[in-house]
């Protein structure tokens, strides 16, 4: 299975504090078990959410909202793709991170959907008009 | 922690530690097998001693030394029988070393990397390629014997044995248990790769319906490889097979219909390939061709799997670059499958004479005779040149010669098109 490895933004990442050599050189050591682990897909650290916008959906509206935003702890500061057999393992994998901030964090992991977690609900005939509905609307 | 909890994390990190507690061991030992027994041992130690003292604070590490301390025991409780033999005169001289000065030596000894010599020894040539997959798929990937049977559709017995015979052969064969070097590096990588492919295709052909294990196949070899280009990131055709790979595997989702019935790539839906994994595929073929590996078998088959991948639409495929391919793979892999593609190619980007030109010279359809997708192949260039009664009866040939139920359907059903057509 695929999961998403969220590492939460903290005030530090925030405020574009950057990691201590110790931190960058611990987590370069990290990642290679993790390549050589064969679990990582790919990966990515985000800038701070001053650099980001958000835009809003109502209706037909959008309205575009230049960041920062307040939430810091729900903010996303980096992410892995990792194929995993269970989320049990992605825990353990994740257990082994060096704290990737300063002081207090958060890491969050999301399983990715995927077509397996249709089979219930889907039967051939939900299936075929799924797969239909596809073919027309790329061949318009 | 609830003693269920340290249970379950108990078999999670074994899991994930179990090949590299076999290889170490494996390296102390001399004997895969024995590793394997002495790594279960440490799994039994750690789900009686988890519930009661707690999870310890580096779980892999206390596996490992536990592990480790069980080996050692076994050597000195075998140096001490040795030295009693020597006692009562039957072998003076191989008693006189130290056991622990001999197992310090053991592990001093540059060997390479311990995984990498488990993953060697596993796909050791002196065992068929079928033995190879499943010591492999056992050792390394960490499945169960019955996960393996019935991944390959075999009976779990049948597996059993041919694991426990794979495993004989490999500790009477005094193999040295490493990584090898210079010119024998290249025929055992090789069949390390094979294996690997052998397991992805496996997985490949799995149908709708099936155990789901089969298909698991494929992210299992897709894992390995990864593994494998982790340790080996200076080879290039580890980068070329992992790249065929992760190309292929990008079409799993699109490569049938909801009725179970394959979908050739140009039909394919193509937004439903996994961008993540092409992506993947092409940084890996990339890197392949950058280590000077842009003509081994597997990264010519990655860069025309890549040239599908490339293509927004099937009308955008470039068809004579994956003809210049196939001449190139064809010329270090003269199979005639790959003859049989090169033909393809060849139709698509020259016309269907071309491939049919191909098809006649001499040698690829004496070996094809029987071969349905020969029969087919030929009926479409037929059908594409304007000959529709031959490439009725050549639709109606592979039909006959097909053992796949819905493929024959889609045969008939060309046959009766090409029928009206005519």
């Amino acid at each position: 299975m695929r999961v998403i490895v969220m590492v939460k933004a903290t005030e530090d990442s925030e405020a574009g504090v950057m990691p201590s050599n110790e931190l960058v050189e611990a987590m370069g050591r990290y990642n290679e078990d993790l390549i050589k682990a064969g679990i990582m897909l790919s990966g990515e650290g985000l800038k701070a959410s001053s650099h980001g916008k958000r835009i809003a959906f109502d209706g037909p509206s959008r309205t575009v909202i230049d960041g920062p935003f307040a939430e810091t702890r729900e903010l996303v500061a980096g992410f892995w793709m990792w194929e995993v057999k269970d989320m049990a393992e992605a825990v353990e994998w994740v257990r082994r991170c060096p704290n990737p901030m300063p002081g207090p964090s958060e890491i969050e992991i999301r399983p990715v959907i995927e077509m397996s977690d249709f089979a219930e609900v889907m039967t051939p005939e939900t299936t075929e008009l799924h797969e239909r509905n596809r073919a027309n609307l790329e061949n318009r | 922690m609830q003693p269920q909890d340290a249970h379950r994390t108990v078999e999670t990190v074994f899991r994930i530690e179990q090949a590299r507690l076999i290889a170490a061991l494996a390296r102390m030992v001399r004997d895969v097998g024995l590793a394997e027994e002495l790594a279960q041992e440490a799994l039994a130690i750690a789900l009686t001693e988890w519930p009661r003292s707690g999870v310890p604070a580096n779980p892999a590490a206390w596996l490992m030394a536990t592990a480790k301390r069980r080996a050692i025991d076994l050597l000195r409780r075998r140096a001490l029988q040795d030295r009693k033999h020597a006692e009562i005169g039957l072998d003076l001289d191989d008693a006189q070393e130290d056991p622990v000065a001999l197992i310090e030596h053991r592990l001093d000894d540059d060997v390479g990397d311990e995984l990498l010599a488990l993953i060697f020894t596993a796909c050791h040539p002196i065992l068929t390629p079928e033995a190879r997959a499943a010591l492999t798929l056992r050792l390394i990937g960490g499945l169960t014997t019955d996960e393996i049977a019935r991944a390959f559709l075999q009976s779990e017995p049948t597996i059993a044995q041919r694991i426990v015979r794979a495993k004989k052969t490999l500790a009477q064969s005094g193999l040295a248990y490493e990584v090898p070097r210079g010119a024998k590096r290249r025929t055992r990588l090789a069949s390390v790769l094979e294996v690997l492919y052998l397991i992805f295709n496996e997985g490949y052909a799995a149908t709708a319906g099936e155990d789901l294990i089969r298909p698991a196949l494929c992210a299992e070899a897709q894992r390995l490889g990864r593994i494998l280009s982790g340790l080996m990131p200076d080879e290039a055709e580890v980068f070329g097979l992992l790249a065929l790979m992760e190309i292929q595997a990008s079409r799993l989702a699109a490569r049938t219909g909801p009725d179970g019935m394959a979908i050739p790539i140009t039909e394919q839906n193509r937004s439903r390939w996994d961008r993540l994994l092409i992506g993947r595929g092409l940084a890996a073929l990339a890197r392949a061709e950058s280590l000077g590996g842009a003509d081994g078998s597997y990264a010519l088959q990655a860069a025309i799997a890549a040239c599908h991948a490339r293509a927004p639409r099937a009308a955008d495929t470039d068809w004579r670059r994956i003809a210049e391919l196939y001449d190139r793979l064809v010329a270090v892999q003269p199979s005639p499958v790959v003859g049989l593609g090169r033909a393809v190619a060849h139709s698509m980007a020259f016309g269907p004479e071309a491939g049919l030109a191909l098809l006649d010279a001499p040698g690829l359809a004496e070996r094809l005779d029987g071969f349905a997708p020969l029969a087919a192949a030929r009926g479409d260039f037929m059908l594409r040149a304007g000959r529709a009664a031959e490439a009725k009866l050549q639709f109606e040939r592979a039909a006959t010669l097909t053992r796949n139920a819905g493929e024959r359907a889609f045969l008939l059903s060309r046959a009766a098109a090409a029928g009206e057509g005519g």
